[in-house]
């Protein structure tokens, strides 16, 4: 742990100096160790002189953020009204047979509905066929 | 000479294969010791076609789609670096006649220069506006931009001109550029597609923006769904400000605009303007009260322009090739084109860019070719999510900001949602509201609780209780006339549109409104 609270002091020391710095800082928290630990508010609190409710205010509000690690891989699956109309509910029940699946609104592949996102990388026309070899590759 | 092939990078080609097939054509290439130049463009928006691959020839570029890795062997074989035919031919690119009937001006770039390669902006017309830009006065640029009728393309269809010179008249030791890039409707994409495939446009068109207005600093809030974005854009402002088309001194005229990306964090409501100013300051992304209007204490309680992606990147070509020449595009009050974007449940989805008053029968049919699914279409959403359903009947209403207005529509970001007769239209009013509780960002009671109380009432109305429509209806006033921004005032638009149209969903057939 004081690995990682010293990793965190350095990040917001480095971001720190940007006007509006908390959204970059949490981003570079997350993109580095998968999460924002929730002993981060303080440290970040502390160093950008703001209150640890406001720290924890901002991780809370934006559905991006999150304070335990993601299943791996990541799989989000766009549920917005373009998938909806090209069979994303039914992609959705079938994924979640299987793992587990974080809904996002819209990952602009709204002309190759359904759309997903594995770890980061897009996928397009999801069938519930093409669902499971990409997991199968993601696995391998 | 080695041939160039065109292989496109824009996530959603990516998303269908386009980096396996490029390592495939860069593989085979080499087996059969031919010389080719792989360049990786952006996306002409035929997505029904890609991944799209172009090879130059002596008669321009040649297109082949949709390939797959397996094909490549074949193509090679049939010698297609060099034109030669195949079943995957579909002769010269911009023959094909979904691309060939589109007016380009905001996308003239985007699909055919490597997005990274500043040469190929600059022998593409790139910075031709800036040029001028740099010899007017700010009034001069607000002028130009005034008379050319451009409207905010991020959906509000605020008048450009008008909101800069706001900013330039207003006093202050500093002043701030922000682009919208927070593209959160179901159903877009030009955005994303402009900012991988041209970013130089609307790095261009926000430096013309910042000379205009006396603004220093640039920021593009940019949603964290698009990381393929960040990452171009990120790059292309390093390879500008090297280039000395950003930072201290720009194009020898002394002035300095500084620009950085910021990424957002998934939250819709960020994409309204104020709660994206809070958002960049670090803050919950809470909308704000307006007045005071962000054009006169926005972004750290400075003036601020902030304008959509598209409207910035069409800035340059306005600035090249003068107002008179964009005003001559489009109809009525809303001038030059707009790029649509044909999504959901259609047979030929993709980025169709057309003057004002083109119709959605024409992009419907003629553009998109129906649905995907081959089923006859039921109901189309423009606009994005806080936009409204079309029946057949509307179909032929000219799309023009103040046409649509008048049917209690909106073209909004110019987002186009097709969906079939299986489409429940109860079910999508209930998950209008549901998107709306889930979004909101709290701050006025119309649309924190006002989309909860729509989805239990959407619920008892599925469930067979026809005397909730009336209280459907009460609230749905409530939020269109109560609610602080677009979101709670705006998700009436798609609840009511459907049960107006569409009554028969909600168990109330013989009860159409107007």
């Amino acid at each position: 742990m004081k690995v990682s609270a010293d990793r965190i002091a350095d990040l917001a020391a480095r971001h720190g100096e940007k006007p509006g710095a908390l959204l970059p800082l949490l981003h570079a928290i997350q993109d580095e160790m998968g999460h924002i630990p929730p002993s981060a508010a303080g440290i970040i609190a502390k160093a950008l002189n703001l209150s640890s409710a406001e720290v924890r205010g901002v991780i809370s509000f934006y559905h991006h953020f999150r304070t335990e690690p993601s299943s791996s891989p990541r799989v989000e699956i766009c549920c917005a009204e373009s998938c909806q109309s090209m069979g994303s509910e039914a992609l959705l029940a079938h994924a979640r047979k299987t793992c587990e699946v974080h809904p996002v609104y819209c990952l602009g592949l709204c002309a190759v509905s359904p759309a997903m996102m594995v770890d980061g990388k897009p996928h397009a026309r999801v069938t519930p066929e093409k669902f499971d070899s990409v997991m199968k590759k993601a696995a391998s | 000479m080695s041939v160039p092939i065109y292989v496109p990078v824009d996530s959603a080609a990516l998303a269908l294969g386009a980096d396996e097939v490029a390592s495939a054509i860069a593989g085979e290439a080499q087996k059969r010791g031919i010389a080719i130049r792989l360049v990786r463009n952006g996306s002409r928006g035929m997505f029904w076609l890609e991944p799209l691959v172009e090879v130059e020839t002596q008669q321009g570029r040649i297109a082949y789609g949709p390939v797959g890795p397996g094909d490549v062997k074949g193509l090679f074989d049939a010698g297609f670096e060099s034109g030669g035919s195949h079943d995957l031919s579909l002769g010269p690119t911009e023959e094909i006649p979904y691309l060939k009937k589109q007016e380009r001006l905001t996308f003239a770039r985007v699909g055919i220069i490597d997005p990274l390669s500043l040469e190929d902006y600059l022998a593409c017309a790139g910075y031709q506006g800036l040029r001028r830009a740099v010899s007017l006065s700010p009034a001069g640029i607000v002028q130009e931009i005034t008379e050319s009728g451009l409207r905010g393309r991020g959906g509000a269809a605020f008048p450009t001109g008008i909101k800069w010179n706001t900013v330039l008249q207003a006093e202050a030791d500093r002043k701030y550029v922000v682009c919208n890039a927070d593209e959160g409707d179901s159903g877009t994409f030009a955005d994303r597609m402009l900012m991988e495939g041209d970013p130089y446009s609307l790095i261009e068109g926000m430096t013309i923006a910042a000379l205009a207005v006396g603004a220093t600093q640039g920021y593009i809030y940019v949603r964290s769904e698009y990381p393929h974005a960040v990452a171009t854009l990120n790059r292309a402002i390093s390879i500008a400000k090297d280039a000395g088309y950003l930072g201290s001194d720009i194009l020898g005229s002394g002035k300095s605009f500084e620009l950085e990306v910021r990424k957002a964090a998934g939250a819709y409501v960020c994409g309204e303007e104020t709660a994206m100013l809070e958002s960049i300051e670090g803050k919950r992304g809470i909308v704000r009260a307006k007045p005071p209007l962000p054009a006169l204490y926005g972004l750290f309680g400075k003036p601020t322009a902030i304008n959509n992606v598209i409207s910035l990147a069409t800035v340059p070509v306005i600035m090249a090739r003068g107002a008179e020449f964009y005003r001559h595009y489009g109809m009525g009050r809303s001038r030059g084109t707009l790029p649509f974007q044909l999504a959901g449940n259609i047979k030929r989805g993709g980025l169709v860019e057309k003057a004002f008053g083109v119709t959605l029968r024409e992009m419907l049919y003629d553009f998109g070719g129906g649905t995907a699914s081959g089923l006859p279409v039921r109901a189309v959403q423009v606009g994005g999510p806080l936009g409204s359903y079309l029946p057949d009947s509307q179909w032929d209403v000219a799309m023009d900001y103040e046409e649509y207005s008048a049917i209690f529509a909106v073209l909004g970001h110019g987002g186009i949602v097709v969906h079939d007769e299986t489409a429940d239209l109860a079910r999508l009013a209930r998950y209008a509201m549901d998107f709306c509780a889930i979004e909101s960002c709290g701050k006025c009671t119309p649309c924190r609780i006002g989309s909860v109380r729509g989805v239990e009432v959407m619920d008892r109305i599925i469930a067979g209780e026809r005397n909730q429509i009336g209280l459907l209806r009460e609230l749905c006033d409530t939020m269109l006339y109560g609610s602080m921004c677009a979101m709670g005032g705006m998700t009436p638009y798609p609840v009511l549109s459907a049960l107006n149209h569409f009554p028969e969903d909600f168990g109330v057939a013989g009860e159409r409104h107007a």
